[in-house]
């Protein structure tokens, strides 16, 4: 068996005095892309969010549970958040360039932490725009605003500023629902590429997004996680009955 | 009186309202430039006032007013800025600090400048001994500035979507890098026509200099920059009148004989000046939004 790079063990998670996340278990093997599935509410982007100590950010936000990624505690004390989001970056719904230059947004993670090499930034945001599949169309005028792209290019140039830091893990929160279907394919396309060199986490709405992507599928509902199996079992016989009837459109 | 008539009444009163308060401007405006533009020049603008022969100018009032508003913004602007960050980026919005933080801003907001130029008198001027002089001058116009130049920052800073905030610290940013990173260059642009707004109001105060930077223009020697000489412009515990409160001076006790003509002419720079500074705060900050969004 395959070391794991990631490994969540009895996840709580409390909103104040509300338990949103009932003892999560879950472990990622290196590279390939795990779809996180389930109706509105059910604390996938709780959960997400928890990997990379995006709740650090809020008051009131408790988080239990063993986060291991790569053998250390996530959440021990002496954890360097800056150093652990740069190897565990994240993409949001919303695309969310800064009000920079295509090239500034980019590098923006390599100059903060102290990258001044400009062959060195050249390059790098040459390849994490190739990675995010952006490239050709921006690369003329890497100099004009990121805002001025359409939402799917945005979106891109978020995950190549992503993998500008080079992360090992990228957790992907409906990185495609505010993008029309050309641009989510594009999103797709991209992300199958990367598939063999990141492990991924994706959030998803979409069962054909999630069957399409995703190697292994799990299956989140009212902050339990029913189900986790590869994609293709749980798409074709799932075992449980509540994954059947939400794949099948029943709710949710 | 059916749906459609009543929208179109409405529209027609709505248009009204609007062209009558540009009406009022148009009408205010035109009348100060109309009565003071004839009377500008070269001289006007260089010369030192005289008190009681014709041909004076407004030379020293027009450079202590603008040099003034710069020691005042040197003053305000770090205040501010500190004070609109923790506000917005740090303060609790629930605790009581931030509370009271904002309810001193608010009322220090409402204080009739006059009050506040009274305040400068008693604490500035006779406590701590500074005399009349720009010194006292810029702090009651800090007090008077704070404020609203808080407020305005903000605001601007308050514009810049929490997205932003998220993605900073997704790429590893503590707070304050975010902050300095990425909120404050996205809100440059309005931060500085919050700026430059509150420069046009501030040099165009009055009631809370007359108290404090006092009524008098003594001679400068324009070729001594040694701050510690008296008679150095850059000098800023000499007294210092400025050009709104000449205006004022001359209206309520000038004798020279061409008073109504100095009157109408300081106006007319006074309004000319706070409009460039209007205008020029809506163009610099397209300008900076421009040049943040793209790099060349
Ligand atoms: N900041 C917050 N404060 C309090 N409760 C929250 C907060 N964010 C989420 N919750 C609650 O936690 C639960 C899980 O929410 P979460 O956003 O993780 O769901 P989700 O599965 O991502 O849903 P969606 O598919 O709609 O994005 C919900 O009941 C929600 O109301
Ligand atoms: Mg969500």
């Amino acid at each position: 068996m395959t070391e794991k790079i990631l490994t969540t063990e009895n996840v709580r998670l409390y909103y104040g005095d509300n338990e949103a996340l009932h003892g999560i278990n879950l472990d990622y093997d290196q590279y390939g892309i795990t779809a996180l599935i389930g109706p509105s509410g059910s604390g996938k982007s709780t959960y997400l969010r928890a990997l990379n100590r995006m709740h650090d950010l809020q008051d009131n936000v408790t988080v239990n549970g063993n986060f291991m990624f790569k053998g250390r505690d996530i959440y021990a004390p002496d954890t360097d958040t800056v150093a652990l989001r740069k190897e565990i970056g994240m993409v949001f719904q919303q695309p969310n360039p800064f009000p920079f230059s295509i090239y500034d947004n980019v590098a923006f993670g390599l100059r903060i932490s102290g990258e001044k090499n400009k062959s060195v930034l050249d390059e790098k945001v040459e390849t994490s725009l190739k990675q995010a599949a952006v490239w050709d169309e921006v690369k003329d005028d890497l100099h004009k605003s990121a805002l001025s792209l359409s939402g799917g290019q945005q979106q891109r140039v978020s995950i190549a500023r992503a993998l500008a830091t080079a992360p090992e893990i990228l957790l992907l929160d409906e990185p495609t629902a505010a993008l029309d279907p050309v641009s989510s394919h594009k999103v797709e396309n991209t992300l199958m590429a990367l598939r063999d060199q990141y492990t991924m986490i994706i959030v998803t709405h979409s069962m054909s997004q999630a069957s399409r992507l995703s190697d292994r599928t799990a299956f989140f509902m009212s902050g339990d996680l029913i189900e986790v199996d590869s994609t293709k079992q749980m798409f074709l016989n799932p075992t449980e009955q509540k994954t059947q009837d939400y794949i099948s459109g029943r709710f949710g | 009186m059916n749906a459609k008539n009543a929208d179109k009444i409405a529209t027609g009163v709505l248009y009204a309202i609007a062209g009558i308060v540009i009406l009022i401007l148009a009408a205010l405006l035109g009348y100060i430039l109309i009565q003071g533009v004839p009377h500008l020049s070269w001289h006007f603008l260089t010369a030192p006032a005289s008190a009681f022969t014709a041909g004076g100018g407004i030379g020293i009032q027009l450079f202590n007013s603008l040099y003034l508003l710069l020691i005042t913004m040197l003053l305000s602007f770090p205040i501010a800025l500190g004070a609109g960050i923790y506000l917005n980026e740090y303060a609790n919005p629930k605790s009581k600090i931030t509370g009271m933080v904002r309810m001193t801003i608010e009322i220090l907001s409402s204080l009739p400048s006059v009050v506040v130029g009274l305040f400068g008198f008693l604490l500035f001027v006779v406590q701590f001994n500074l005399g009349f002089s720009i010194l006292s001058g810029a702090i009651a116009l800090t007090f008077f500035n704070l404020p609203l130049l808080t407020r305005s920052i903000e605001d601007a800073l308050a514009t810049v979507p929490d997205l932003q905030r998220e993605a900073g610290s997704a790429l590893g940013l503590s707070r304050w890098e975010t902050v300095g990173h990425i909120i404050l260059p996205a809100a440059l642009p309005s931060i500085v026509t919050g700026v430059v707004l509150s420069a046009g109001r501030v040099f165009g105060e009055a009631a809370a200099l007359i108290y404090t930077a006092g009524q008098s223009a003594p001679a400068l020697n324009f070729g001594d920059w040694n701050p510690f000489n008296i008679s150095s412009p850059l000098n800023i515990m000499r007294p210092a009148e400025t050009l709104a409160v000449h205006i004022w001076k001359i209206n309520s006790e000038g004798i020279m004989p061409d008073a109504q003509e100095v009157s109408a002419g300081a106006s007319a720079v006074l309004i000319i000046v706070v409009l460039i500074f209007n205008f020029s705060a809506r163009y610099l900050s397209s300008y900076l939004y421009k040049r943040l969004t793209s790099t060349k």
